[in-house]
């Protein structure tokens, strides 16, 4: 008698149970789904960020260049007047040689095939002649590169279908261009110049070594700076300030600091470092300066979340032998937090890397053709070529704007690289 | 005081090690110690038990000024190891706990070598001159934690490779190794299984030879297992202090009886 209600107690209740199963299973099933399309769309839009990046950018990694048989003219150029030598007409004069209909001494048409070629290339074949003055007299072969208009059209960027009058080369030009492509003349090869060429007004010489050396300053200042001081400060707060007001008040301006825009600090660093203090505009150095003033914050904040992830146990252990406290955060607490503390910096290191805004305040976008060789030189760095390319009006620069960005990717991703890599070295060593 | 002195000729014949006056331990607002009185023997194994959050752990605390460490934390009274008030102001903890070592309930090695764990004492505070006193050091403390059979080959690898009954030796070998006259346990065993739970007691047993040791438990089999004498808490005060076998045989306060026979928890 007592069996039969219990047994359909238990029904009812699996029942019940059942039925709440299949909304639990349901509401598991929306969640998950809704974590997989955001990831997917996550995806997504890098993958689109890194195509049209790529496929703008890839073809600044290769240069169009011409190779010519150059007879080094010494009524032109003698070793008395180097600097006075005619490189250009010696130039045009050995192209004239491989496009026949061309006459000579028409100087009209003399000047657009000197148009062929780079204005870098003259610079070349004098760099040639004084490295080795034994040349003049002689013909010697020199690849060059061409001239943004050549280049694009060697590229396929430039249609040949578009109305002759809004064709940034003519008909003859083109037929200049098809004569030296007959006979070989034109090749294309990776573009080193993109990293070894400083900044310049002609996009087939442009290149980053400027930035790359700029921002390299830039970075080890910021780093030199806001490293000792951000652990420093870190280290004092979490493990020996006392608690009080003024160590709440510290930590709020700390979090907020890490919070203002980084246009601000810019402004900070134009009125303070350049405006009072009469530093150098441009300079890599005050750019690091800056930085730092926003990578400290960063860098204090993952330090302090690395030291409070320690475990207690070990605090505990450590004094419970009878460590002093300095022994204990120096001897344990900081090695064991070091592997957060090198991400968190690397980390801010990498955000300062792509800063624009302060390094745009304090001049680091001036048009400078030669790497810095101190950080006390003026200066672009990454970012601020990339704002200054993205400006530029010439065709050849939309390419390289978008090889620039993927060049400072590079770096980010070698820094975050980096990062792992040493938080699992630090990790293993335990 | 003498109603608590319990009659043991074993362990009554011994010194007072460790004398507590009138221990009153506050954390902001809470009263979590009310003016504590208590005599602890000289090598003899001293267990303090009583229900969660009576203060065993804040007491034990007391003894090597682990409370300093916490902001909140105020002691007051007078606590005399040997007769040395260690809250007198021209004692450093630091110095204070190469005297007193402790061992917490969860085994917490560094994440270093064996080796070094139990090096770390006595080189923060100088006790070895040369590489080899040192490892004999190492070595003396190793054995007397009974470890040094399993870890005589490996010394170099790293300590939190090891099981947690093991761990929990090496942080015995490690708290031995600066040579304290005072060892202090806090469940000790709360983490490990019961074949390593054995092993650690037979440990205790063997530590009283040498030290002085008290021990918080939650486990009443433990405290009638390896102490002599045995403090019952509650609610922040000591109620009852004496030998143990009479604790557990024939306790004075109906609050202990109550405890011991499992109806406080
Ligand atoms: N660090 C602390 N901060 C504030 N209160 C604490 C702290 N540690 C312990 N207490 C309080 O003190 C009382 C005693 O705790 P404890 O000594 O840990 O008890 P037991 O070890 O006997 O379980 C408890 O009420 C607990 O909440
Ligand atoms: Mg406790």
């Amino acid at each position: 008698m007592s069996n039969i209600p219990s047994g359909s107690v238990a029904r009812t209740k699996m029942d019940k149970v059942r039925g709440s199963l299949s909304r639990r299973h349901r509401k598991q099933f929306i969640l998950q789904a809704m974590g997989i399309t955001a990831i997917s769309l996550a995806f997504l839009m890098l993958f689109i960020l890194l195509a049209s990046l790529i496929s703008t950018g890839h073809k600044a990694f290769t240069q169009t260049e011409i190779t010519l048989e150059v007879f080094i003219d010494p009524e032109e150029i003698s070793a008395e007047r180097l600097p006075r030598g005619n490189f250009d007409d010696v130039l045009a004069a050995a192209l004239a040689a491989d496009l026949p209909s061309v006459d000579p001494n028409d100087r009209a048409a003399m000047r657009v095939v000197g148009g062929i070629l780079s204005n870098g290339a003259q610079f070349q074949l004098r760099d040639r002649v004084v490295a080795d003055l034994s040349l003049i007299g002689q013909t010697i072969a020199l690849s060059v590169p061409v001239s943004d208009p050549y280049d694009q059209l060697h590229k396929g960027l430039l249609d040949r279908e578009t109305p002759e009058s809004l064709r940034r080369l003519d008909d003859t030009q083109i037929s200049f261009y098809d004569r030296l492509i007959e006979i070989g003349a034109i090749t294309s090869s990776l573009n080193t110049g993109l990293l070894t060429n400083a900044d310049s007004r002609f996009p087939e010489l442009a290149g980053l070594k400027g930035a790359i050396m700029g921002s390299f300053w830039a970075l080890l200042t910021c780093f030199l700076i806001s490293f000792p001081l951000g652990i420093g400060a870190a280290i004092y707060l979490e493990e020996f300030a006392p608690r009080n007001r003024l160590s709440d008040f510290i930590e709020v301006n700390i979090n907020n600091l890490a919070a203002v825009p980084s246009v601000v600090f810019g402004l900070l660093a134009l009125a303070v470092f350049i405006g009072w203090f009469g530093m150098p505009r441009s300079a890599p150095f005050v750019g690091g300066m800056t930085l730092a003033l926003m990578t400290m914050p960063t860098i204090i904040i993952a330090t302090r979340a690395a030291l409070k992830a320690v475990p207690p146990s070990i605090r505990e252990a450590a004094l419970g032998v009878g460590a002093s406290r300095q022994q204990v955060v120096f001897g344990h607490i900081v090695p064991l937090a070091m592997p957060g503390i090198l991400t968190g910096t690397i980390i801010g290191l990498a955000q300062a890397l792509g800063e624009t805004a302060p390094l745009l305040l304090i001049g680091m976008n001036a048009f400078i053709t030669s790497a810095p060789a101190t950080p006390f030189d003026s200066a672009t760095a990454l970012p601020t070529q990339i704002f200054i390319w993205a400006d530029s009006p010439e065709r050849g620069f939309v390419s390289r704007t978008s090889a620039a960005i993927l060049v400072l990717l590079t770096f980010l991703i070698t820094m975050n690289a980096i990062a792992i890599y040493l938080r699992s070295k630090f990790e293993r060593k335990w | 005081m003498d109603d608590l002195r319990a009659i043991n000729c074993d362990v009554d014949t011994n010194a007072t090690k460790i004398s507590a006056r009138g221990v009153q331990v506050h954390y902001g607002d809470t009263h979590a110690i009310k003016d504590v009185d208590v005599d602890i023997k000289e090598r003899s194994v001293t267990a303090f038990i009583g229900p969660s959050g009576c203060g065993k752990s804040t007491f034990l605390r007391c003894i090597n000024r682990m409370n300093d460490t916490i902001d909140i934390c105020r002691v007051a009274g007078d606590i005399r190891i040997d007769g040395d008030d260690i809250y007198d102001r021209s004692i450093d903890p630091v110095q204070l706990r190469a005297r007193v070592g402790m061992v917490f309930q969860k085994p917490n090695p560094f994440p270093k070598s064996i080796y070094d764990n139990v090096a770390y004492g006595p080189k923060i505070h100088g006790l070895a001159r040369s590489r080899v006193e040192m490892d004999e050091i190492v070595e003396r403390s190793l054995r007397r934690a009974a470890i040094w059979d399993e870890v005589k080959d490996r010394l170099h690898a790293p300590g939190t490779g090891l099981s947690g009954g093991q761990q929990q030796r090496l942080c015995i070998a490690r708290a031995v190794a600066t040579d304290p006259e005072v060892l202090l346990m806090d469940e000790p065993c709360s983490a490990l299984d019961p074949i390593a739970t054995a092993q650690i007691e037979e440990l205790i047993d063997t530590l009283r030879e040498k030290y002085t040791v008290v021990i918080v438990t939650h486990s009443m089999q433990q405290a009638a297992r390896v102490s002599q004498k045995t403090a019952f808490f509650h609610l922040g005060s000591l109620v009852e202090y004496g030998d143990t076998d009479d604790i557990f045989t024939n306790p004075r306060d109906s609050r202990t009886e109550s405890y011991i026979s499992g109806r406080i928890g």
